[in-house]
């Protein structure tokens, strides 16, 4: 392990050579807006709302999965940015039904934050409606797909941190959707383990605990992180 | 000088809007002393006057009247605010859409599938205006200078905005004391 320099929006700042950008950014105290990227899960560089500028580079990188090096010169706020990351959003609430009003997650809501982080005051594109289901017939949780903008923070999560697998991406594209085990209804689930982790990861409204009601499901998303470093620094003897 | 003329417009909307309106309480006064209400569902005026300064529009766009509205309101008015989230997104306004993408599908569902008595579209030709295939939100429709969401949105944010609007000032919709959906 080394450390390199690098500038972030103008200012000097040192990382270790594995680190990501975002990660150097953190470190700094420099803000770059994510969605999918979850601190404790693996980095999958799908939603690219952390896209960032970098010299030399003519395309644009995402901050969770690019790596520092030695004199980079990055910059995560300009206005060519700004302007896509409002697209970014706009486009995930034209896509499904987010409708912030009778939602669990109202208040509480990563997306909905995020459109206000991002000055979204309407969506320019047209509203898609689509006509998607829920499934409520597991007995602690549902998923909702009208709220599921398909980060998969969910999917990694029941991979990685809990070791199920029951969550997946079912289909490509607009028609992608989140299945239990061979798209069977979650109740049924033989892999699931009723954790919850899969709930604690949700950004919207799309995973909740049964029986919440408007604004009341708050997400613990840091715990997945504090899991993680408890388990890999043998903090526990399970 | 002279009174700024305001009108604010019901479409297709619960009316929580104009109730957080309601709620600015006493600055009502300071309100009615800088402007005309010309045309309001809390004024008793029937038809949309011209000549109008500002419009509050609550509600989704949802059936042929509204569509009709829509346009003479931005025929007459200089400034279309849209007014909390149906009119901004369409909202619970717009959650019939997701059923069969057209008025008959959800009037089906309505009058037919769920009734246990009686199960009939109403059709008083005349009276009861024909729903829109899609509900939409009124800059879908036509162009609208400033978006006020909110559901409703809280009475300190609709003052803000009146505020800016009556002091000729475009109304900086920035953070979440002022854009917050929901």
């Amino acid at each position: 392990m080394s450390v390199v320099t690098l500038t972030i929006n103008g200012q000097d700042v040192s990382a270790r050579d594995d680190a990501t950008v975002l990660q150097a950014a953190r470190e700094a105290g420099i803000h770059i807006p994510v969605l999918c990227y979850l601190e404790g899960l693996s980095a999958v560089g799908a939603c690219r709302l952390c896209l960032v500028e970098v010299a030399g580079v003519n395309r644009l990188l995402p901050a969770c999965t690019t790596r520092v090096q030695e004199g980079m010169e990055v910059h995560t706020d300009t206005p060519r940015l700004q302007t896509y990351r409002r697209h970014i959003i706009e486009l995930l609430f034209a896509e499904r039904n987010h409708v912030c009003a009778v939602c669990v997650a109202n208040g509480n809501c990563e997306l909905q934050s995020l459109a206000i982080e991002v000055g979204m005051d309407h969506v320019r594109y047209d509203y898609v409606f689509p006509s998607l289901g829920m499934d409520l017939t597991h007995e602690r949780f549902g998923l909702d797909h009208n709220r599921c903008i398909l980060c998969t923070r969910c999917v990694r999560a029941c991979d990685e941190i809990e070791g199920a697998h029951t969550l997946d991406v079912l289909g490509r594209g607009a028609k992608a959707r989140i299945v239990t085990d061979l798209n069977m209804p979650w109740g049924e689930s033989p892999t699931c383990t009723s954790c919850g982790k899969c709930a604690m990861a949700c950004p919207t409204g799309a995973i909740f605990k049964q029986g919440s009601t408007v604004a009341e499901m708050v997400h613990h998303p840091e715990k997945l992180a504090f899991l993680k470093t408890a388990r890999e620094r043998r903090e526990w003897r399970v | 000088m002279e009174k700024i003329k305001l009108a604010t417009v019901w479409l297709g909307g619960c009316s929580g809007c104009h109730m957080s309106f309601l709620d600015l309480d006493e600055w009502l006064f300071d309100l009615a002393a800088a402007v005309e209400v010309v045309y309001s569902p809390i004024a008793d005026l029937k038809h949309f006057p011209e000549r109008v300064d500002v419009t509050l529009i609550e509600g989704a766009v949802a059936n042929e009247e509204h569509l009709e509205l829509v346009h003479t309101i931005r025929a007459r008015s200089r400034l279309v605010v849209s007014f909390g989230d149906c009119a901004v997104t369409g909202n619970v306004t717009a959650m019939r859409n997701v059923i069969g993408n057209s008025a008959e599908a959800v009037l089906d569902r309505a009058y037919r599938e769920l009734p246990t008595h009686n199960p009939r579209i109403p059709d008083e030709a005349g009276i009861v205006p024909p729903l829109l295939e899609r509900v939409l939100p009124v800059h879908a429709v036509i162009p609208v200078d400033v978006f006020l969401p909110g559901c409703p949105p809280p009475a300190p944010r609709i003052r803000a905005v009146l505020q800016a609007l009556i002091e000729g000032k475009t109304p900086e919709m920035i953070g979440r004391e002022m854009l917050k959906f929901g």
